[in-house]
C-alpha cells in the first residue's frame, strides 16, 4: 500500500479495499518501526490521525468524499496546527502550540487528508542538510550517513522511507527542490503568492513559498490542488484561479521550447550529476522538446543576493521572538535586556544567529545601501534574466543541487561551504519562478535531481513535463534499500 | 571587509543575542566570511536599477474595515510564559 | 541674547476605524487586557497584515484638506526595535514614501494675523500596545489591545516659533481631524498625541539649534508647559557655556518639567526596511476623486462662508467654526429659529457657550439642543417674549424644565400685546405720576424712560416694548 500513488490509494478506498483508518494504521506503523533510522518526524499526532481517519472513511460511505479524502499526508513543522506544538525545529517554539492553523494546514483537512504529524528540518528553515534542528538531524533514507538536505528534509526522507505519501515543505532558497533532489523525489516550488503564507512560520518573507512533497508528479499534483489559492489574510497571494494540475498531466510535450542555462552546467557541478542530468534532457528531447542553450548572466550573483535578502528579512521576522507571550524564555530574567538576550541566545541555534546578525548589519545605519539595497538592485538584474529567457524558451532546464547528498558534518562547520549547495535553487526564489525538482537517476546508489524552472503561474506545465518524463522513466519508483 | 569584535558585539546587541566572550572569535570568522561571499555584489553595476523588494509586481489589496476577531484571549496565553490578570509580563520597565 | 524658539510637532493621530490597520480585531477602548490582540496583533508565529481600506481612506481624506499630495504609491517599511509593548519587534510604518506630503495648516495667531504652518508628511502606521507599570511582583503588565490601532502621524515643519503657535496648530490641527471624522480626537485615551521637537538658537542665525524631542504630550496645556520649560532649560544651558544634546525627553506634569528618557538613551539604529509582507500601496485616481466627494466642508471654507452668508464677523465666524460640532450646533439652531443669523450667533456664542462653560460640558452634550434654543429664538423673534426674559427661559431650559413653549406659559411670561392692556398700565401709571406728566408735556422729553420702566414693573418686563412705546408717547403728547 505504500508503494501505491495517490490515484491508486484513493481507488482502493473507493473500491473498499482499505479503509483510511486502516490505510493510516499502516503508516502510523511503519513512522514507529522506521522512522528512528531517520529522525524525519518530531511529532506524531496518532490519535488525531486515526479520528481524521475514522472521519474519512464516514465521509466516503456518506458518498461525500473528494479525491484526496482520507490520504494521509503529513506537514513540515513550519505550518501552524492548532493544538500541535508547531516547533520550526528550534529551542525557542519548542514549548509553543500553535493556538490557530495556517491556511495550508486548514485547506489541506478541507480537503479531507490525514495529518499524521509534523517533520523535522533545519532550524526555522535556515539550512540546507536538516542538521540544524533542536531535536537532531534527518538522515537520507538511501544512506543514514548522509543528509537528506534541508530545511524541507524530515518531509523529503519521510516520504522518501514510504513513511507517509505525500508531505508539504517550503523553500525559502532551494528547501523543497534540494531534498527532493537528494532523497529521489518529485518536489514542486509553486509561484511566490501562489500557496498561502498564513500560519507558515516565516524565515525570509519575500522568498518563503509552500509546496509539495511526492513520489510523482502526479502526487504532487494532487497535493498542490489543496494546498494552493487565494487567501484574504495573505497580502501578497495571489488573487487568480488555480490551474486544474491533474487534469493537465498527460499533455503531449512536442515543441516544449526547454532551455538550458549554460551557468548551470559549468564550475562546481560534480561531472557524474552533469552526465544524469544530460541524459534526462534526451529524454525530454525524445518526447517532442526542443532543447537550445540559453544565457542566465548574473546566476553566481544569486547566493549573495539571498545571503543579504533572507538574512535580512529572517532578522526581523524573528525578532518576535523575544520570550514574552510565547516560545522559550529565560529562567529568571534579571531585566528586559536580559530577558531577550538569554531567552534568544538560548532558543536560537548557531546558523540562525549568524543569519540574524548578517542581516541586522545588513539593514544597520552605514550599510543599508551597500548590502541591502544593492542586492535588491542585483536581485533585479537576476529576475530580468529570467524575463528574457521566457521570452524564447518554455521551462529552463539543469541541475537542481551540484551534487548528490553530502556526509552529516561534511559542511557544518563552514557556513559558506553549505551555502554554495543551493546555487542553482536560489536565484527561482529571488525571481518569484516556480521550479520542480524531479528524479532523474543515480550516481553511486544516491539520487539526482532535474530541475525543470517555469515562468510565472507555469506549474501545471512543470507537472506536465514531470509527468510525462515519469511515464517513460522509473527513477521516481525507486525504493531506498530496508524501506521497501 | 572583515568585522572586528566589537562589530559582532555592537550587531549581537543591536538583535538582543547574548555571545559568549569566547565565541566572538568564531563569529567574526563566520561573519566575514559571509560578508566575503556577498563583496562581489559591490562590483556589479547597478546605475538606475530599481531595488526588486517584491518578486511579483503586485500592489497591496486591502480590507474592509470590519470587525472580525474574537476575544481569544485564554487561547493564545495558554502557551504564554508568564501572564497574570490577562497581561503579559515582563521585568519591570523604565522609561 | 536674544534666543528664537524652533518647534516642530509630530503629531500621531488614531484613526476612527471599527478594526485595526492590519488586523479584524477591534478598536474600541477601554476593553480588558489583551481581549482584543488577535493573532496578528500578538505577532504569533505565521501571521501576516493586510491593510485596512478604511485607514487608507482617512489618511487620504487628510491629505487632501491640507492641500497635500496624496502619493500614488507608497510603501509600508518596518522599524525595528525590541521593546515589550511592540510584539513583533518591529513598527510597521511608512518610511521613504508616506501617503501624504507637503501640506500646510494655516493658524491665525494672537494678533489676529494668520500663519501657515507646513505639513511636511502625513503617513499611516500601527500603534503599539501599553506597558502597566501596577506592581506585579515588581514586573510590568503588557497590553496589547492597543497595538496595531491605525495611527496617522502628522509632521509639521520646524515653523513653529513659540509654546502658544504650537498650541495654536495643534488645536487646528484637532478641529481639522474632527471635521474630517477620521479621529475622534479624545486625549485623554491617547487618541491624539504629541510628540514636540524643540531648539533654540540666536534670533537671526539661518541653521536650527540643536533639538530635543518630548514625547507623548497629551493635552494641550501639558505641550505648552513642557515647550516652555524645554526652551528655558535650553537657553539655561546654552547661557551657561553648556550644549544642547540631542535627545528624547518626557514631560513630567507633576513636576512641571522634561527629563531625559532612559529606556531611549542609546542611539538607536531602526534598520528601516520595506515590508516584504505587504506590497505597495497604490492608489488610483479614482480612489482619491471618490474620498474627495466625501471631503466635509472644511473649517476655513466655513468660516468664510458664514461671513458671507451670515453676515457674521469674522472673529464670530472663527469662534463659531473652532470645532464642527459648534458649527454644526450654530447652523441647525439657526435653521430652527429662522431669524436673524447675528442673534442665533450670539445666543450660542453666549448664553450657550457660557453654560457649557460653566458645566464643562461639550457642545454635543449640551442639554438645551439646537431645536430647542432655536424654538426659544423664534419666540423672541415673534413678540412672545422680550430678550431680556428669553434669557430666564434659557435658563429653565437649561435646567430641564421643558421647552421654551412650555415654560412661558407655565410661568406667565407672554408678552402682554393686546393694546387695550398696555393702554389700562400706562394710564394707571400716568394717574399715579401726574407731576411727571406734567413735567413730561412741558418738555421733559427724558420722563419717557421713566414711564417705560414703571409700565414694565407693573406688567412684570412683558409689555412689548415697540407697543408701550408708542402709546405712551400718544397718550403723554400735550393735549
Amino acid at each position: 500500500m505504500h508503494n501505491r500513488s495517490i490515484a491508486e490509494i484513493a481507488a482502493a478506498l473507493d473500491r473498499r479495499e482499505v479503509s483510511s483508518e486502516e490505510l493510516t494504521r499502516h503508516f502510523l506503523g511503519r513512522i514507529a518501526r522506521l522512522d528512528g533510522q531517520l529522525n524525519s518526524f518530531v511529532t506524531v499526532t496518532g490519535e488525531q490521525a486515526l479520528s481524521q481517519a475514522r472521519e474519512a472513511d464516514r465521509r466516503r460511505a456518506a458518498g461525500a468524499a473528494g479525491p484526496l479524502t482520507g490520504i494521509p499526508m503529513a506537514h513540515k513543522d513550519i505550518f501552524c496546527t492548532l493544538g500541535v506544538r508547531t516547533s520550526c525545529g528550534s529551542r525557542m517554539l519548542d514549548p509553543f502550540v500553535a493556538p490557530y492553523d495556517a491556511t495550508v494546514v486548514e485547506r489541506v483537512a478541507a480537503a479531507g487528508m490525514v495529518t499524521l504529524g509534523k517533520t523535522n528540518m533545519d532550524e526555522f528553515a535556515m539550512g540546507s542538510s536538516s542538521e540544524t534542528s533542536f531535536y537532531g538531524p534527518v538522515r537520507n533514507p538511501w544512506d543514514p550517513g548522509r543528509v537528506p538536505g534541508g530545511s524541507s528534509g524530515g518531509s523529503a526522507a519521510a516520504v522518501a522511507a514510504r513513511l507517509v505519501p505525500v508531505a508539504t515543505g517550503t523553500d525559502t532558497g532551494g528547501s523543497i527542490r534540494q531534498p527532493a533532489a537528494l532523497t529521489g523525489l518529485t518536489g514542486l516550488k509553486p509561484t511566490y503568492g501562489r500557496v498561502s503564507r498564513y500560519g507558515m512560520v516565516a524565515f525570509a518573507s519575500s522568498l518563503d513559498q509552500g509546496g509539495p512533497f511526492a513520489r510523482s508528479a502526479e502526487d504532487a499534483a494532487w497535493l498542490l490542488s489543496a494546498m494552493a489559492g487565494f487567501d484574504p489574510r495573505d497580502s501578497t497571494s495571489l488573487d487568480r484561479p488555480v490551474d486544474d494540475y491533474v487534469g493537465a498531466l498527460e499533455a503531449p510535450l512536442d515543441g516544449l521550447r526547454v532551455g538550458l542555462p549554460k551557468e548551470y552546467f559549468g564550475e562546481g557541478l560534480d561531472p557524474r550529476v552533469s552526465a544524469v542530468v544530460e541524459a534526462a534532457v534526451r529524454e525530454l528531447e525524445g518526447l517532442g522538446a526542443r532543447v537550445r542553450e540559453v544565457s542566465l548572466p548574473n546566476s553566481s550573483l544569486a547566493v549573495p543576493v539571498y545571503y543579504v535578502v533572507a538574512p535580512a528579512e529572517c532578522s526581523s521576522n524573528l525578532s518576535r521572538y523575544d520570550g514574552v507571550r510565547y516560545g522559550h524564555r529565560c529562567a529568571e530574567p534579571k531585566g528586559l535586556e536580559d530577558l531577550y538576550k538569554r531567552s534568544r541566545s538560548e532558543g536560537f541555534g548557531a546558523e540562525v544567529k549568524r543569519r540574524i546578525m548578517i542581516g541586522t548589519y545588513a539593514l544597520s545605519a552605514g550599510y543599508y545601501d551597500a548590502y541591502y539595497l544593492k542586492a535588491q538592485q542585483v536581485r533585479r538584474l537576476i529576475a530580468d534574466d529570467f524575463r528574457r529567457a521566457f521570452a524564447e524558451v518554455d521551462v529552463l532546464v539543469g541541475p537542481t543541487s551540484p551534487s548528490t547528498a553530502f556526509r552529516l558534518g561534511e559542511k557544518t562547520s563552514d557556513p559558506v561551504q553549505m551555502y554554495l549547495s543551493d546555487i542553482y535553487t536560489i536565484a527561482v526564489n529571488l525571481a518569484g519562478l516556480p521550479a520542480i525538482a524531479l528524479p532523474a537517476g543515480f550516481v553511486d546508489g544516491l539520487p539526482v535531481g532535474l530541475q525543470v524552472i517555469g515562468d510565472y503561474f507555469s506549474e501545471a506545465r512543470l507537472l506536465n513535463v514531470g509527468h510525462r518524463y515519469q511515464q517513460l522513466t522509473d527513477w521516481h519508483q525507486r525504493v531506498p534499500p530496508g524501506f521497501e | 571587509m572583515p568585522l572586528s569584535g566589537k562589530d559582532v558585539e555592537n550587531i549581537a546587541h543591536l538583535a538582543r543575542l547574548a555571545l559568549a566572550e569566547e565565541d566572538i572569535p568564531r563569529y567574526v570568522r563566520e561573519l566575514s566570511s559571509i560578508l566575503n561571499l556577498v563583496e562581489q555584489l559591490q562590483r556589479v553595476d547597478t546605475e538606475g536599477v530599481p531595488p526588486m523588494a517584491h518578486p511579483l509586481d503586485a500592489h497591496q489589496r486591502l480590507r474592509p474595515d470590519a470587525v472580525t476577531e474574537t476575544d481569544q484571549r485564554e487561547l493564545f496565553q495558554s502557551t504564554a510564559p508568564l501572564t497574570e490578570a490577562g497581561l503579559y509580563l515582563v521585568p519591570r520597565v523604565i522609561e | 541674547m536674544d534666543w528664537e524658539t524652533v518647534i516642530g510637532l509630530e503629531i500621531h493621530a488614531q484613526l476612527a476605524t471599527r478594526s485595526k490597520i492590519f488586523s479584524g480585531a477591534s478598536t474600541a477602548f477601554g476593553a480588558e487586557p489583551n481581549t482584543q490582540a488577535c493573532a496578528v496583533d500578538l505577532g504569533l508565529p505565521g501571521v501576516l497584515p493586510v491593510l485596512n481600506e478604511g485607514a487608507v481612506r482617512m489618511a487620504v481624506k487628510f491629505g487632501l484638506a491640507v492641500g497635500a499630495e496624496v502619493a500614488r504609491r507608497s510603501v509600508f517599511a518596518r522599524k525595528n526595535y525590541f521593546y515589550p509593548d511592540l510584539p513583533k519587534g518591529y513598527q510597521i510604518s511608512q518610511y521613504e514614501l508616506p501617503v501624504v506630503a507637503g501640506g500646510h495648516l494655516d493658524i491665525e495667531l494672537e494678533d489676529g494675523s494668520t500663519k501657515r504652518v507646513g505639513i511636511t508628511r502625513a503617513h499611516l502606521e500601527e500603534d503599539a500596545g501599553k506597558s502597566l507599570h501596577e506592581d506585579f511582583h515588581g514586573l510590568t503588565g503588557i497590553d496589547l489591545n492597543r497595538a496595531g490601532t491605525p495611527l496617522l502621524e502628522i509632521v509639521s515643519e520646524p515653523d513653529l516659533r513659540s509654546p502658544r503657535e504650537a498650541v495654536a496648530y495643534m488645536k487646528r490641527l484637532h478641529a481639522l481631524v474632527r471635521y474630517l471624522e477620521i479621529c475622534d480626537g479624545n486625549m485623554q485615551e491617547g487618541s491624539f498625541r504629541c510628540d514636540a521637537n524643540v531648539s533654540v538658537r540666536p534670533r537671526g542665525q539661518s541653521t536650527y539649534g540643536t533639538r530635543a524631542e518630548i514625547k507623548n504630550l497629551n493635552s494641550f496645556r501639558f505641550v505648552e508647559r513642557a515647550i516652555q520649560y524645554e526652551v528655558e532649560r535650553q537657553i539655561t544651558l546654552l547661557e551657561s557655556g553648556g550644549t544642547v544634546q540631542q535627545e528624547t525627553r518626557l514631560y513630567d506634569p507633576d513636576r512641571g518639567e522634561t527629563r531625559p528618557m532612559r529606556s531611549k538613551e542609546e542611539a538607536n539604529d531602526y534598520r528601516y526596511f520595506p515590508d516584504p509582507d505587504l506590497l505597495p500601496l497604490v492608489l488610483e485616481e479614482s480612489f482619491v476623486e471618490e474620498v474627495k466627494a466625501t471631503l466635509p466642508e472644511l473649517p476655513d471654507a466655513r468660516k468664510a462662508r458664514f461671513t458671507r452668508d451670515y453676515g457674521l464677523s469674522p472673529y464670530d465666524a472663527g469662534v463659531l467654526t473652532a470645532t464642527r460640532e459648534m458649527a454644526d450646533f450654530y447652523e441647525s439652531t439657526l435653521r430652527a429659529a429662522g431669524g436673524e443669523p447675528k442673534i442665533a450667533a450670539n445666543w450660542v456664542m453666549g448664553e450657550l457657550s457660557g453654560a457649557l462653560n460653566k458645566g464643562s460640558l461639550e457642545v454635543t452634550a449640551s442639554p438645551v439642543g439646537p431645536e430647542a434654543l432655536g424654538g426659544l429664538l423664534r419666540r423672541i423673534a415673534d413678540g412672545t417674549i422680550s430678550g431680556k426674559i428669553a434669557k430666564e427661559v434659557f435658563e429653565a431650559m437649561w435646567a430641564g424644565e421643558g421647552d421654551a413653549e412650555a415654560i412661558i406659559e407655565r410661568r406667565g411670561l407672554r408678552q402682554v400685546t393686546d393694546t387695550g392692556a398696555i393702554e389700562r398700565l400706562v394710564d394707571q401709571v400716568m394717574a399715579a405720576n401726574p407731576e411727571q406728566v406734567a413735567g413730561y408735556r412741558a418738555g421733559k422729553d427724558k420722563l419717557l424712560g421713566f414711564f417705560v420702566g414703571q409700565v414694565m414693573k407693573v406688567s412684570g418686563g412683558k409689555a412689548n416694548p415697540g407697543q408701550l412705546n408708542e402709546i405712551l408717547k400718544r397718550k403723554l403728547a400735550p393735549r
